[in-house]
């Protein structure tokens, strides 16, 4: 989740969060989960699996929104999303050069 | 360390899990079946994976839905679903699901299954229970050609698109589905790509809960076939290929939805109305002119 200021009530703001599962050895290598996460949390492997394809890697847990897209656009039943406690904003989810005053 | 052909050494890091992941979709699936025989890159599982989520919002039983497929990759579909599913020969899904729907009217009766398969050898059957608005949702999957026999042209396949049978290009005029269905009765008309995943889910579960002959089009990516003989990438080439040229227009006229290769492909709910089902209409009828010597069908009874 990136703001591009500082929401006026960051206090009260609760960002989802999910936990990714990945079937390592049901995967085929499509790619598709990594193209189109919102978040960009995935990344293809250099390594193979036992099939001899490329999987995703989770490179930014922490970004995960439990959107669960991973999860349906799957076509190998190979991804999927526990529900997580929400997290609130870190410094990191706003944008730099963001302000309190929505520059 | 293993030693690879061109000499070097890479270190095969192939992870091994702990325990095995148990899939939330798994109980839809016959795993047991798995790995199923869909290509890398293949768009058919998204579909399925569209379907469970759909048929999951819809609030129906498990136990009152049957899905039926017929032959084809497309038509694997059913013998995946841990459902009352049932594999038909090939064009003969739709029979088979009409008696399934008129046998055992509390069942929701979906079939799932290829282009070639439902409007080419299937064609007449389809015509005709969507004539008679018989109570099925239809999810034809269209990959463009009969993928699973090595890429046939056949009645989808765009006019220039190359397939095995037109080396130069097929020069047949195709169908065009959502029109072929609303022209012939059907009540409920859609159509998506399998990179729409949560409006195709939310169209699915439209139609399941829709009474009478309701019909969803899946353009779906077969890699192995139609992409490679045309040389359009990989099914993630195709995927983003849809992202830019899929055209959202709900209620848009289906005689002018026509696709052509590689051109914008209109996507949307084009047809939602109310119509009496065959079952109700026979009913309807067949009470007005019997008066109580009419005795209605009530399906299967315990003995
Ligand atoms: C009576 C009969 N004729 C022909 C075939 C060969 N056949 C098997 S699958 C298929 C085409 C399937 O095409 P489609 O329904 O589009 O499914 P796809 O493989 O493209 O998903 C054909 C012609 C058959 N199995 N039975
Ligand atoms: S649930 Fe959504 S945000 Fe999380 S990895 Fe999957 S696609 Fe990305
Ligand atoms: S979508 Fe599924 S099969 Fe494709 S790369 Fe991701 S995990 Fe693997
Ligand atoms: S041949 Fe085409 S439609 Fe059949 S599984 Fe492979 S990619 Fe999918
Ligand atoms: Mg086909």
């Amino acid at each position: 989740m990136t703001y591009w200021r500082v929401p006026l009530d960051l206090d009260q703001v609760e960002i989802p969060h999910g936990n990714i599962q990945i079937i390592v050895n049901q995967c085929k290598g499509c790619g598709f989960c990594v193209e189109y996460c919102p978040q960009n949390v995935l990344a293809m492997s250099t390594d193979f699996n036992r099939k001899g394809y490329h999987y995703p890697n989770i490179i930014k847990q922490d970004l995960c929104v439990n959107c669960n897209l991973c999860e349906i656009i799957c076509p190998e039943f190979a991804i999927f999303v526990i529900e997580d406690k929400p997290r609130h904003p870190n410094p990191g989810d706003i944008l730099k050069g963001g302000g309190n005053h929505g520059s | 360390m293993n030693k690879t052909a061109t000499g070097f050494t890479k270190k095969l890091d192939i992870p091994t899990p702990k325990e095995k992941l148990r899939h939330p979709m798994d109980r839809y699936l016959r795993t047991e079946r798995f790995p199923h025989i869909w290509c890398a890159t293949c768009g058919i599982g998204t579909i399925l994976t569209a379907f469970i989520s759909g048929l999951e919002k819809s609030g129906l039983e498990q136990e009152k839905v049957a899905v039926v497929s017929g032959i084809g990759c497309s038509g694997r579909a059913a013998g995946y679903l841990r459902l009352d599913s049932f594999h038909t020969t090939h064009g003969r899904a739709i029979p088979f699901a009409t008696g399934l729907a008129l046998g055992n009217p509390e069942l929701k009766v979906v079939v799932i299954s290829g282009d070639g398969d439902l409007v080419a050898i299937g064609g007449n059957h389809f015509i005709h229970a969507a004539r008679r608005n018989i109570d099925l949702t239809i999810i034809c999957i269209n990959n463009f050609n009969y993928a699973m026999t090595g890429g046939q042209a056949g009645p989808t396949t765009p006019i220039e698109a190359n397939a095995s049978t037109a080396p130069y290009g097929c020069y047949e005029f195709p169908f065009n589905l959502p029109y072929l269905a609303e022209s012939s009765g059907a009540v409920y008309v859609a159509r998506w790509t399998s990179l729409h995943i949560r409006r195709l889910a939310k169209s699915i579960t439209e139609a399941l809960l829709k009474p009478g002959f309701s019909f969803i089009e899946v353009i779906c990516p077969c890699s192995t076939l139609y992409a490679r003989r045309n040389r359009l990438g990989t099914g993630l080439d195709l995927m983003r290929f849809y992202h830019d040229n899929a055209l959202i227009k709900h209620g848009a006229d289906t005689r002018e939805i026509d696709i052509h290769y590689q051109d914008r492909i209109v996507v949307g709910k084009f047809i939602d109305k109310d119509k009496p089902t065959f079952l109700q209409k026979r009913d309807k009828f067949l009470r007005g002119k019997l008066g109580d010597k009419f005795v209605p069908y009530k399906g299967p009874q315990p003995i």
